[in-house]
């Protein structure tokens, strides 16, 4: 009956099991191997640290992870701040609340790459609705996404109007939760609105806040769609991000192992990032 | 000081969702209009359907949406049957190796398939499924977060429920038809509208999977219809990305509640 239980066990996840393997664990195996074993889409008999040297000499990869970082470091902030503010609003007496948490959930919901072409036709550089508004004060305009000062920028622009709305929603769910009688305790001893907030409602919502971090950090890794529609990495990878010139490297050079080299150091980022949230970050927020 | 505080903060609530919606009315603006009215804006702009014509003329959108609805539905439907089976196992049953193989499912949580993207590719070509619905579907069908969120409301039924469905004589499969997944049903709608919207919205895999029209899905479809060298006009543009995002959006605003909460109750876990 025991030994019955454990086959039954097994076999429930079996189906699972095999896929998830066979589709993350067995590439992850494998990526690791073809960035040693790798040359070109070739496998070598011996071992080498060719692509790990070339990782090191490559400036490009240097120009991208300055890029992801920067891009890391502009829109987690705020994207954050925006979501709060948002769920603020929306969770406060305001009327017409419900449209404008409808308005600022949108564009969570539709695909990245349909709104990207709207994006794309505000950011161009003649006809463009962004320079159209800023010759109406008499300014020339810019070129948004072809000048290599301006073009992450303009993404990050987009990633933000995209992912403040998605992180308000974890914000909201998180004031509902936070006990009335507080406030009233401070209504009592008369406190301002900005210290409720700086001395009740922020440190309530740390725990929320680093959840919603760590994620935000995940999307400035994992999201690249825009980039396809936008700039494509340009102008000269001005707004190359890692993922990206990962795709760019396998499908577009065809240098798969250098691509699995640089797999590997997205790999090492998200597993370092999890590792982050796992250990320092819930061991600090666990009050609850 | 306070009240004008107030005003402040109420015009920036209305202007940040003002600025959230327009790239929507502006697409919906230039879509309705002819061409030369995509950036003049005027009340007596005259009204035409003919931009919709012409993207859907231009561009194999029903193929397209039909692929987008066919590999969303796929997923949708593998995944729920894996998970299930899985979460069940992992919550309600004792067997070795259990821990491991919790943390091997955990793992996919942070290194989601779409970073394999070269490996994945490979192994795909082996199987010959370069170009299907199944090659975008199948990296999908065991999905982490569908285990975990199943497995943590498995965890919350009575066992008694469970012991009293097989003294009736209940075998495993149908102990978990018949008792877990009734009471799991608010975790089955919430995980269905946020794997729906995901997967609908996705792009970078069936991208390097799907090569025709065959089984390319909309999101794939537009990034090449949007791409300057095709030669469309901004307001065919407009139009033919209100059709991509057409059915999704209507789903959205009908289920609007369900889709807020879903996305809340999946992100808490």
């Amino acid at each position: 009956m025991q030994l019955n239980r454990q086959i039954q066990a097994w076999l429930l996840l079996l189906p699972a099991l095999c896929l998830l393997v066979a589709f993350t664990h067995y590439p992850v195996i494998k990526t690791i191997a073809r960035s040693f074993f790798g040359f070109g889409t070739k496998w070598e008999d011996n071992a080498s640290l060719e692509n790990y040297r070339f990782l090191l000499e490559d400036e490009v990869l240097l120009q991208v992870l300055s890029n992801s970082f920067i891009y890391a470091a502009i829109t987690v902030p705020v994207s954050i701040i925006l979501a709060i503010a948002m769920a603020l609003w929306v969770n406060s007496k305001m009327i017409g609340k419900g449209i404008l948490r409808t308005a600022y959930f949108t564009p969570t919901v539709l695909p990245m790459t349909s709104v990207a072409n709207i994006w794309l036709f505000f950011y161009s550089p003649e006809i463009g609705l962004l320079n159209k508004l800023l010759a109406l004060v008499g300014h020339s305009g810019f070129n948004w996404l072809g000048d290599p000062s301006l073009s992450l920028y303009s993404l990050m622009a987009m990633t933000i109007w995209k992912e403040a709305g998605f992180f308000m929603i974890f914000y909201l769910a998180a004031l509902q939760t936070i006990d009335n009688n507080l406030y009233h305790a401070a209504s009592i001893e008369n406190a301002s609105k900005w210290t409720v907030f700086r001395r009740i409602t922020f440190p309530l919502l740390m725990p929320t806040t680093l959840f919603v971090m760590v994620n935000a950090l995940l999307n400035a890794f994992k999201l690249v769609d825009h980039l396809f529609i936008l700039t494509k990495g340009g102008p000269n990878n001005a707004s190359n991000l890692l993922l990206y010139y990962i795709f760019e490297n396998a499908f577009s050079f065809f240098d798969t192992a250098y691509a699995s080299a640089l797999t590997v150091l997205l790999l090492v980022i998200l597993v370092g990032l999890a590792l982050l949230q796992f250990g320092v970050i819930e061991k600090k927020v666990h009050y609850r | 000081m306070n009240r004008l505080m107030h005003v402040l903060s109420v015009s920036m609530a209305w202007l940040i969702g003002f600025i959230w919606l327009f790239p929507l009315i502006y697409a919906i603006w230039a879509a309705v209009h002819p061409s030369e009215y995509a950036t003049r804006f005027s009340l007596f702009a005259p009204l035409t359907m003919d931009n919709f014509k012409e993207a859907w003329d231009q561009a194999p959108f029903l193929r397209y949406m039909l692929n987008t609805i066919v590999i969303t539905s796929l997923i949708l439907v593998g995944q729920l049957v894996l998970c299930t089976l899985a979460a069940y196992a992992l919550a309600r049953m004792e067997f070795v190796g259990r821990g491991i193989i919790f943390g091997l499912v955990l793992m996919q949580l942070m290194v989601v398939p779409e970073i394999l993207i070269v490996e994945n590719y490979q192994t795909l070509a082996g199987l010959n499924l370069i170009d299907t619905y199944w090659g975008v579907a199948l990296p999908y069908f065991a999905s982490a977060f569908g285990i975990f969120l199943l497995r943590q409301t498995f965890k919350t039924v009575p066992e008694d429920l469970e012991n009293a469905a097989r003294i009736e004589g209940c075998s495993l499969l149908s102990v978990i038809w018949n008792v877990y997944v009734p009471l799991a049903k608010p975790t089955y709608l919430a995980f269905s509208l946020v794997s729906i919207s995901y997967h609908w919205n996705n792009f970078l895999w069936p991208l390097v999977v799907t090569n025709t029209e065959k089984s390319r899905p909309l999101t794939v479809g537009m990034s090449i219809f949007g791409a300057p060298e095709s030669g469309v006009d901004w307001s065919i543009i407009s139009a033919g990305t209100l059709i991509s995002v057409g059915p999704l959006l209507i789903l959205f605003i009908l289920f609007q509640r369900q889709f807020v909460q879903s996305f809340m109750q999946a992100g808490i876990k």
